[in-house]
């Protein structure tokens, strides 16, 4: 955690585009003031020593410790239908999602 | 026609069930009611997004089809119940309480409803929540929030506030919610319903629009104890469509609930009785573990050393999810997309930006920045270092006792618009609840009193990884106590 804690405006507008999201001027200082006092919590996380502490990710390596995880077969079945996915598509031609164009020319 | 759904004396299960083998009602009839229940008061509580009215008697319709014959009736036959709008059913809409969702309808149904709709349970609609299931009073849903049937000026809490009000205006019997941080435990302590956080991997979380993969869980509202027993042991065990399902086999929840608590160790954290705890709970929670007490149980103080780094754990661990499990929202396959986007990102931010409110932009940026590049380690990597010393805080307090007392909430019901304006105040509202679901251990809130005001009081009863029929049987002692 950075020693001076404060998230910058540029930091709130630079991981607005990694989340993909589009803030307009107001989102951006009241995302600044509300980042910027859930870290401020967060840093307390610091007092604690984790050095010899490893990361949990999921709740089945602290309860079936020891065992190995169990996978369903790798076999080929019945998806989806495409036109029952394709109902709730905002634009299709039927067969694929149309999307504004990716390439420019 | 008479309405058998009065305020004050919920219909059991067992009543629905004796009813309909006896002849003396249908599940027609029962429906019918519960909808005439909804037409009367969803206007005011805003618990039901949607309902299916067409399809809830065509249900019905086959359940009285099998009491006329007398054929042997399934365990649920009968019972209205409602589905918090995160979780699927095919054809049916489901929102998740956001607009980015908004005319999106399911293709497939959860397992959890399959489940329920497979033992005889009749669905009435989908049940409002926060947006994503992210929020602790359920005014972050894009579709207005959710009252208190206890209190119409108060939060139902959140995010399964429809799911809690549904339960306690009698607009069901049954419901089900989705907790990650408390969102089944906090509404039913604020609304006066029992609500039950299952063991991670009990309940299959197929069909449940993500928020925290590794927290996300499905669990049971319900008016008494032993309803959410019958219910939870129809919805859990093994389901393929869900990798971390557990294959342990589900015991009859029900068979030991009244075995009381004499003999039995029940823990209380001292970390949970310290400052910030509104003194009615305290009171009421103190005067519950009293009567415990003097039921034959041990009680045992304990300490949980580390509940105090659980809110900052949590949520950077479930904002870090969120932010991976809600990239799926692009204005490409489903639901919302921005209208007039010349190029496919531009669509993308907008698409986002206009469908997702506050609350989850606020979510999807806390954890986009735990994650990235020279964050990870100070926040993702420490909060999970963390967890894991929370997960054994738990599991060295199981070694000595069988179950774990504590308030479910520091305060009763707070009122609507109280904490909308600030996030972290809304955050730490939840520091009774978020431990256990850090830890994967199974939990429940039974009401145990009321505030001067008549709020309703929860306890919250925690227990080890999978054994769901020792906390049951203890809040069943408790609920007995008070009735």
């Amino acid at each position: 955690m950075s020693e001076s804690g404060a998230v910058s405006v540029e930091d709130v507008r630079r991981v607005a585009e990694l989340a993909s999201l589009e803030l307009t001027a107001e989102e951006e200082v009241r995302m600044l003031r509300d980042l910027n006092a859930i870290l401020g919590h967060v840093s307390h996380l610091n007092e604690l020593d984790t050095t010899q502490v490893a990361p949990m990710a999921q709740v089945s390596e602290v309860i079936h410790a020891g065992q190995a995880t169990v996978l369903r077969a790798d076999e080929v079945r019945p998806c989806l239908h495409r036109e029952d996915v394709m109902a709730s598509a905002p634009e299709t031609d039927g067969v694929f999602f149309k999307v504004p164009k990716v390439i420019e020319r | 026609m008479t309405v058998e759904t009065t305020e004050k004396k919920p219909l059991s299960i067992r009543d629905i069930r004796t009813a309909l083998e006896s002849g003396s009602n249908t599940a027609g009839h029962l429906v019918e009611s519960c909808f005439q229940q909804i037409d009367a008061r969803n206007a005011e509580i805003n618990a039901y997004l949607s309902l299916s009215r067409e399809r809830a008697l065509e249900q019905a319709a086959r359940v009285d089809d099998l009491a006329a014959k007398g054929d042997p009736l399934p365990v649920l036959a009968g019972v209205p119940v409602g589905i918090k709008d995160v979780l699927t059913i095919e054809g049916q809409q489901a929102t998740a309480g956001s607009k980015i969702l908004a005319g999106y309808h399911a293709p497939y149904t959860a397992t959890s409803v399959q489940k329920l709709e497979a033992a005889g349970a009749i669905t009435l609609g989908k049940l409002n929540c926060d947006e994503f299931a992210m929020g602790s009073s359920n005014e972050n849903s894009a579709y207005g929030p959710v009252r208190n049937p206890r209190a119409l000026d108060r939060v139902p809490g959140g995010s399964s506030g429809g799911s809690a009000a549904a339960v306690a205006a009698n607009m069901a019997v049954a419901t089900l919610g989705t907790d990650t941080g408390g969102s089944i435990r906090q509404p039913a302590s604020f609304c006066g319903v029992v609500g039950v956080l299952p063991t991670y991997g009990r309940v299959s979380r197929y069909g449940l629009i993500a928020f925290a993969s590794s927290l996300d869980r499905v669990g049971p509202f319900t008016a008494t104890v032993r309803d959410a027993a019958t219910v939870l042991g129809v919805i859990a065990g093994y389901d393929a469509m869900d990798a971390t399902s557990s294959p342990l086999p589900v015991p009859d929840y029900t068979a030991g609930i009244d075995n009381g608590v004499s003999g039995l160790k029940l823990g209380v954290p001292a970390e949970y009785f310290a400052e910030g705890l509104d003194g009615e709970v305290r009171d009421a929670v103190e005067k519950t573990i009293d009567q415990l007490r003097a039921a034959g149980a041990t009680i045992k103080p304990i300490s949980l050393p580390h509940t105090r780094y659980a809110i900052p754990t949590y949520y950077l661990i479930a904002t870090a999810e969120a932010s991976a499990n809600l990239a799926r929202f692009d204005g490409v396959r489903y639901g919302f997309r921005a209208k007039d986007s010349n190029t496919l990102s531009a669509m993308y931010r907008r698409s986002r930006d206009l469908g997702f409110g506050a609350e989850v932009k606020r979510r999807i940026m806390l954890g986009t920045y735990a994650l990235s590049a020279g964050y990870y380690d100070a926040y993702y990597k420490k909060a999970q270092q963390v967890r894991r010393l929370l997960a054994e805080d738990y599991l060295k307090a199981f070694a000595e006792v069988d179950a774990i007392l504590t308030p479910t909430a520091p305060t009763p019901a707070f009122k609507l618009g109280e904490k909308a304006d600030d996030p972290l105040s809304m955050y730490l509202a939840d520091i009774y609840t978020v431990t256990a679901s850090l830890a994967g251990i199974c939990g429940l809130s039974v009401p145990c009193g009321q505030s001067s005001e008549g709020l309703p009081i929860g306890l919250q009863i925690l227990g080890k990884h999978f054994d769901e029929a020792m906390i049951l049987r203890v809040a069943q002692t408790v609920e007995a106590l008070h009735s």
